[in-house]
């Protein structure tokens, strides 16, 4: 098989663009920032009262938010790195191979700036997507109310025109860190009267706001990453508001694709050490260097097997978008398998660290990191659209089933 | 490398399917199995098959191929896989033809290889000894005779051995079962003195043999890449023949998955479509993303042969892993979803079954990949 010329000067182009790549990640990629972060504290999540954990870690972030490499693909303009998806494709893999850890962790950049890039006006692109971009603004997610779950669109919270405002009233549940966030984009219902799905409009508004209250809400891991969240005649100018006012569900179910993709990443986290060396080193091995526990080596190799082919279908899945042959609701296809794999890493990792893996308040337990982080994946498949919810999307959407 | 087909292999898959769709649907093998037909394959077809550049699809262009990829080479098992049209294709266009191609010297590659092209040589190659695929477990016997060889012992699985011009035959000339060192691949005339072929009709209804050698003298030039040495030859055409079927896995799988929603959306029950049942929406859901990912991996497989052979080793592992899990899941859920109907003769599904179950054993089933990638990673 022959390729035509332009292909052939396109790849060179693309040669260089890694080498490049390479090189400077080399030259100021931090080497504290090669390894994943050791907990949720050392994660640097941005917004105006933003603290960096250690000093490497700011000079990471402000190299890459120099270059627009927070957010690679997005367009120069509104500070991101203007790269290709095949350039975002090489870099992700440069990154890879140094395990350079992510920047910048930001629903931001995960979740409101694609939606913000589709549906957004100029003015609203030009006021939002920098501070994103710079990580000045940390945003949350007012999706989920407390009736409102995986029926996300039957929800209540309710914008009353007043003049050139919404005045916001209602509550909203498992909104992450609202308690760290410095604004909201919300879903609200502007019009009770039409059909559930018909009267949801997408807003943005201060989380400083007269009238917004948080309250952080105690997990199984012993952690409060959720919160909920309360408005009480929240005043909010009808210019934040997200495209067509009670056509917000379209907008909402297009950050929802980000959202499952961003989640679905999470099951093919290959950073770290190896399941297998990790399991090694705790349960031990036979004479001949295998798990000393059968078992437990045939479910971390039939994991290292389905984690394998998942990144390759992650991979499969961005080939596919840039083709233009992507089904829009694939990314449920993946969080339902992405989830549901990060739940058998840590049952695997429960497993394979036995009674260590048991401590919950130590030192020697880094405060109990491994079992928190073990409840804390129970989530996965629940935040963002459960799996039964996925697996209904799959079944009506990609593969037609009836009255699904 | 994008991890979607190119153009151009999109029209080759296009071809394909439609010769294989048009003149091998499923009809094609259940009339090969019930006339009990000698070749058990349409040599008639292999003739246009091999007109349209498919049989020559890996041999290289000096000597009358396409020079194509395995890539490619997977795009014609994926849609073989679909119908599960009998063809030489796999033992002889793809595991052999590698075999040749790569381990071959100058006079074996000009003698073979434009035969192959043309399709007028069939050739297979013969490995596996025991109940499971084992390659470094080879124990028939290969002794120095005189200036050559003289070959004892028996293989089993022999895909096309009972029509095969040329046989391949993976030997022991060092060492013992279970080393790497000792082995070597010799090239072995099927009407030699000494040499047995046992047809054996399988469960699927597609070719194999169970083949015994007595003391079959060979030549020196006989030999097949480096004596002693053959046990990487063996890993990179092995990898290449996993490759290929687990391309034809998902071929397989998605038309089973395929015919198997068709029926959902068709057959009612207690006054309802029964792709109504929320029972079944889910299981449908949960296997159509479970063949997308095994997709997913075998195309990275076989780009990963096309890059390197010797490098793709894990690739292929993962892909031939999912493939059997994926397939075997695939056909359970389609009788399953089928009910009786998916029990009886009659009806197709029953043979994408039967072939999952051989397509499994081939070349090493989940479980022996999933072993290897587990070594590989040193746990």
């Amino acid at each position: 098989m022959t390729d035509s010329k332009t292909s052939d000067s396109e790849t060179a182009e693309l040669e260089t663009f890694r080498a490049e790549t390479r090189a400077w990640l080399e030259a100021n990629c931090p080497p504290e920032m090669r390894k994943p972060a050791a907990s949720d504290a050392d994660v640097f999540w941005g917004g105006r009262n933003a603290k960096f954990s250690s000093e490497p870690q700011r000079i990471w972030f402000e190299r890459m938010r120099d270059k627009g490499w927070t957010v690679p693909d997005w367009p120069r303009e509104y500070g991101g790195g203007g790269l290709s998806a095949a350039e975002h494709k090489v870099l992700r893999a440069e990154m890879g191979k140094i395990g350079a850890r992510p920047p910048l962790s930001s629903f931001g950049i995960w979740m409101l700036g694609p939606a913000l890039l589709k549906y957004g006006n100029d003015a609203q692109k030009k006021e939002h997507l920098p501070k994103i971009a710079a990580g000045e603004i940390r945003w949350c997610q007012g999706y989920s109310e407390p009736n409102a779950g995986s029926d996300l669109a039957s929800l209540q919270t309710r914008a009353e025109s007043d003049g050139d405002d919404f005045v916001i009233t209602g509550s909203k549940i498992w909104t992450s860190y609202a308690n760290y966030a410095d604004w909201i984009f919300c879903l609200v219902r502007t019009d009770p009267a039409a059909k559930k799905h018909d009267g949801i409009s997408f807003i943005l508004f201060d989380m400083t706001s007269k009238g917004v209250t948080t309250k952080p809400i105690l997990l199984i891991s012993g952690y409060s990453p959720f919160c909920e969240t309360f408005f009480d005649g929240v005043r909010v100018p009808k210019s934040h508001v997200v495209g067509t006012v009670n056509r917000g569900w379209d907008v909402a179910k297009y950050l929802l694709q980000h959202e499952r993709a961003m989640i679905s990443g999470m099951g093919e986290r290959g950073v770290g050490r190896p399941l297998g060396q990790i399991a090694a080193n705790s349960v031990g091995t036979d004479a001949q260097g295998r798990l000393d526990d059968s078992m437990l080596r045939g479910k971390i190799a039939t994991f290292d097997v389905d984690e394998a082919a998942l990144a390759a279908c992650a991979e499969r899945a961005v080939d596919l978008a840039k083709a233009g042959q992507a089904h829009p609701a694939f990314s449920s296809a993946m969080k339902y398998y992405g989830t549901e794999l990060n739940k058998r890493r840590y049952e695997i990792l429960m497993s394979a660290g036995g009674v260590d893996a048991l401590e919950w308040e130590s030192e020697r337990s880094k405060q109990g990191a491994r079992p928190r982080a073990w409840l804390r994946t129970k989530a996965n498949s629940i935040e963002g659209g459960t799996t039964e919810v996925m697996l209904g999307i799959v079944a009506k959407r990609i593969l037609d089933l009836p009255g699904a | 490398m994008a991890l979607v087909l190119t153009e151009e292999q999109s029209m080759l898959r296009d071809s394909a399917r439609g010769l294989i769709s048009d003149k091998a649907p499923v009809s094609h093998l259940r009339h090969l199995r019930d006339s009990k037909d000698p070749a058990g394959f349409s040599k008639e077809f292999w003739h246009s098959f091999a007109e349209m550049g498919f049989a020559g699809l890996l041999v290289p262009e000096e000597f009358g191929g396409s020079g194509l990829g395995y890539v490619e080479a997977g795009v014609v098992m994926e849609e073989i896989g679909r119908t599960l049209m009998p063809s030489p294709f796999l033992a002889t266009s793809v595991v052999a033809a590698s075999a040749l191609n790569r381990g071959g010297n100058a006079a074996q590659k000009s003698e073979y290889l434009p035969k192959i092209a043309s399709g007028s040589l069939l050739a297979t190659l013969a490995i596996d000894e025991g109940t499971k695929h084992r390659p470094l477990q080879t124990s028939l016997q290969a002794v120095r005779a005189g200036n050559g060889f003289k070959l004892s012992g028996a293989k089993a699985l022999v895909v096309d051995g009972h029509v095969a011009d040329v046989l391949i035959v993976a030997a022991r000339t060092a060492g013992s079962a279970g080393e790497r060192e000792g082995l070597t691949l010799f090239l072995v005339n099927p009407k030699a003195k000494g040499v047995a072929i046992e047809r054996t009709i399988m469960v699927d209804a597609h070719n194999a043999a169970r083949i015994e050698l007595t003391n079959v003298e060979v030549n020196a030039d006989s030999v097949l890449g480096e004596i002693d040495q053959g046990a990487a030859l063996l890993d990179g055409v092995l990898d290449i023949g996993r490759g290929a079927v687990a391309a034809e896995m998902v071929g397989l799988s998605e038309e089973v998955f395929n015919r198997t929603v068709e029926y959902l959306k068709n057959r009612k029950q207690f006054g309802k479509l029964i792709g109504e049942f929320q029972a079944l929406q889910h299981r449908a859901a949960e296997l159509y993303v479970d063949i997308e990912i095994t997709r997913a991996a075998t195309m990275k497989a076989l780009q990963a042969l096309d890059a390197d052979v010797a490098k793709a080793t894990s690739a292929v592992a993962v892909a031939k892993a999912r493939a059997g899990t994926t397939a075997t899941r695939a056909v359970q859920e389609g009788v399953q979803m089928h009910g009786g109907m998916g029990m009886t003769d009659q009806f197709d599904i029953g043979f994408f079954m039967k072939r999952a179950r051989v397509c499994e054993e081939l070349f090493g089933d989940a479980n022996y990949h999933t072993e290897q990638l587990a070594r590989a990673r040193g746990y």
